[in-house]
């Protein structure tokens, strides 16, 4: 596709840290090439920024391929930018228009303190995790592939669950800031599975216990995590989730 | 704290109690909705059904106390999870946009219930806590002879149907059946739920307004 170059007014949240109240600062980019990643716009403007003295705007990222969960930001109001099931660092300017006025802003939610500008800490997912999000196995050698026989459609859900990255951009969109398709994938992808059998409704009732210590809101069934959500996670798995609690909840002898 | 405690507090408890008070007085509504029907068949229809369900006297009071702790449930639960919510995320967006999952009733639930709520202590006022000896007949239609009473009962049946059109698929969903296979037809039947209570209920308070004469 050809390139063009597009002009951009950007809105951008500047927050120095977590305890400094932030704001929205305005500025003007020239001559953006419409081929660049959203994040390499943000590059063009730090390089800018940096030229006149002036401090970088804050934003993470790590792979840029789309698979590391590490960016995210709210852009006009949808994490990760007008795009279906795409990260903002795979969003490209060509989606935008020559002029446009752009609003960025950082995940917000509770559970997700801001560090500096638009990166959050996204730690809450990790303690989630840890709270159950594995298996307890000797992991040894790789077992012999038709040692564990899995249904084709069992391996497929399980692995479409898996597809989480872990960006909490589910989190960024849901209006109550619920973090429960992040949690139903995690405990999906393992739920499905038979290596995920013994430790099933510990790790529910654990990563349940543990999402709601962390201060994320309550899930309502308003759909924006799955439509915001880089890898398409269907809010399935939430009903998987809220079917494993009742589970263990109700019908099991775990005590958590 | 004993495992009950533990359940009906976690955040996923609180979905459970929502989705099943919303069940209950959902079906509520329903037998309420298809005994109104007698309206408008008439007067004597309708003193009938009022006088057949009001045979069933004691029973009747242990329902309505089920029927209120049901609804206090709900309605209690309801404001935590709001009050919760809020809480979730103290600062705002500065823009606020729909990725495509919201829905007029699904963005609205706090406030339709409040408003529904509101409207249900009206509706009490009006013909629950009625003077001894009145006749049901007469109340009714007194009160919904009124334009005034038409508009109130107007927005409160709106919001409920509202309500009802994210509530009847939510509530499947938070009890853990979602399957492609039969989505589409659990979203349609909330609409068409939603969509009959509105009509059954807004044909009768419209034929009070327009004929005086229903109830005589």
């Amino acid at each position: 596709m050809a390139a063009r170059e597009i002009s951009l007014n950007l809105k951008i949240w500047r927050q120095e840290n977590q305890g400094k109240k932030g704001t929205f600062e305005n500025y003007r980019l020239e001559k953006i090439n419409s081929n660049m990643s959203f994040l390499e716009m943000i590059d063009v403007l730090n390089e800018k920024l940096t030229r006149e003295g002036r401090e970088p705007v804050a934003f993470d990222h790590d792979c840029r391929e789309g698979i590391c969960g590490m960016c995210g930001a709210v852009v006009d109001g949808i994490a990760h930018g007008p795009e279906k099931a795409t990260t903002l660092c795979q969003l490209h300017m060509r989606h935008f228009r020559d002029g446009q006025t752009l609003t960025i802003e950082p995940f917000r939610a509770r559970a997700f303190p801001i560090i500096r500008d638009l990166v959050v800490d996204r730690s809450a997912f990790d303690r989630i995790i840890q709270a159950g999000g594995f298996i307890s196995v000797n992991t040894g050698s790789a077992p012999d592939a038709n040692a564990i026989p899995v249904a084709q459609t069992k391996a497929e859900l399980a692995m479409d669950a898996a597809a989480c990255i872990g960006c909490g951009a589910c989190v960024a969109a849901c209006p109550n800031a619920s973090a429960m398709l992040f949690v139903g994938a995690k405990i999906s992808q393992l739920a499905l599975l038979p290596q995920g059998g013994p430790e099933r409704e510990k790790r529910a009732l654990s990563m349940v216990r543990a999402m709601d210590r962390e201060g994320f809101g309550n899930c309502s069934n308003e759909r924006e995590c799955e439509a915001v959500c880089p890898k398409s996670i269907s809010i399935r798995n939430i009903a998987r989730l809220n079917r494993e609690f009742v589970r263990a909840s109700l019908f099991s002898d775990e005590n958590e | 704290m004993s495992w009950f405690t533990r359940t009906v507090t976690a955040s996923l408890g609180k979905k459970y109690i929502m989705a099943l008070s919303g069940l209950v007085l959902g079906a509520f509504l329903l037998v309420h909705a298809a005994g109104n029907t007698t309206i408008l068949l008439g007067r004597s229809a309708f003193l009938s059904y009022a006088g057949h369900l009001h045979a069933f006297d004691f029973a009747l009071v242990g329902i309505e106390f089920l029927l209120l702790a049901f609804f206090l449930a709900h309605v209690v639960t309801g404001l935590v999870l709001f009050m919760q919510n809020m809480w979730a995320r103290p600062e705002r967006y500065a823009v606020n946009n729909n990725a495509g999952g919201r829905t007029w009733g699904s963005a609205t639930m706090p406030y339709t219930g409040i408003i529904v709520f509101l409207f249900i202590l009206v509706h009490l006022y009006n013909f629950h806590f009625i003077a001894p000896g009145a006749v049901i007949a007469d109340v009714v239609a007194e009160v919904l002879g009124s334009p005034l009473y038409t508009v109130l009962y107007g927005i409160g049946l709106t919001a409920l149907a509202l309500h009802i059109s994210h509530g009847f698929w939510s509530l499947f969903q938070s009890a853990g059946i979602n399957h492609p296979k039969y989505n589409r037809f659990i979203i349609v039947c909330a609409w068409v739920i939603g969509g009959l209570i509105i009509a059954v209920f807004g044909i009768i308070v419209v034929m009070l307004l327009v004929n005086s004469n229903l109830l005589a």
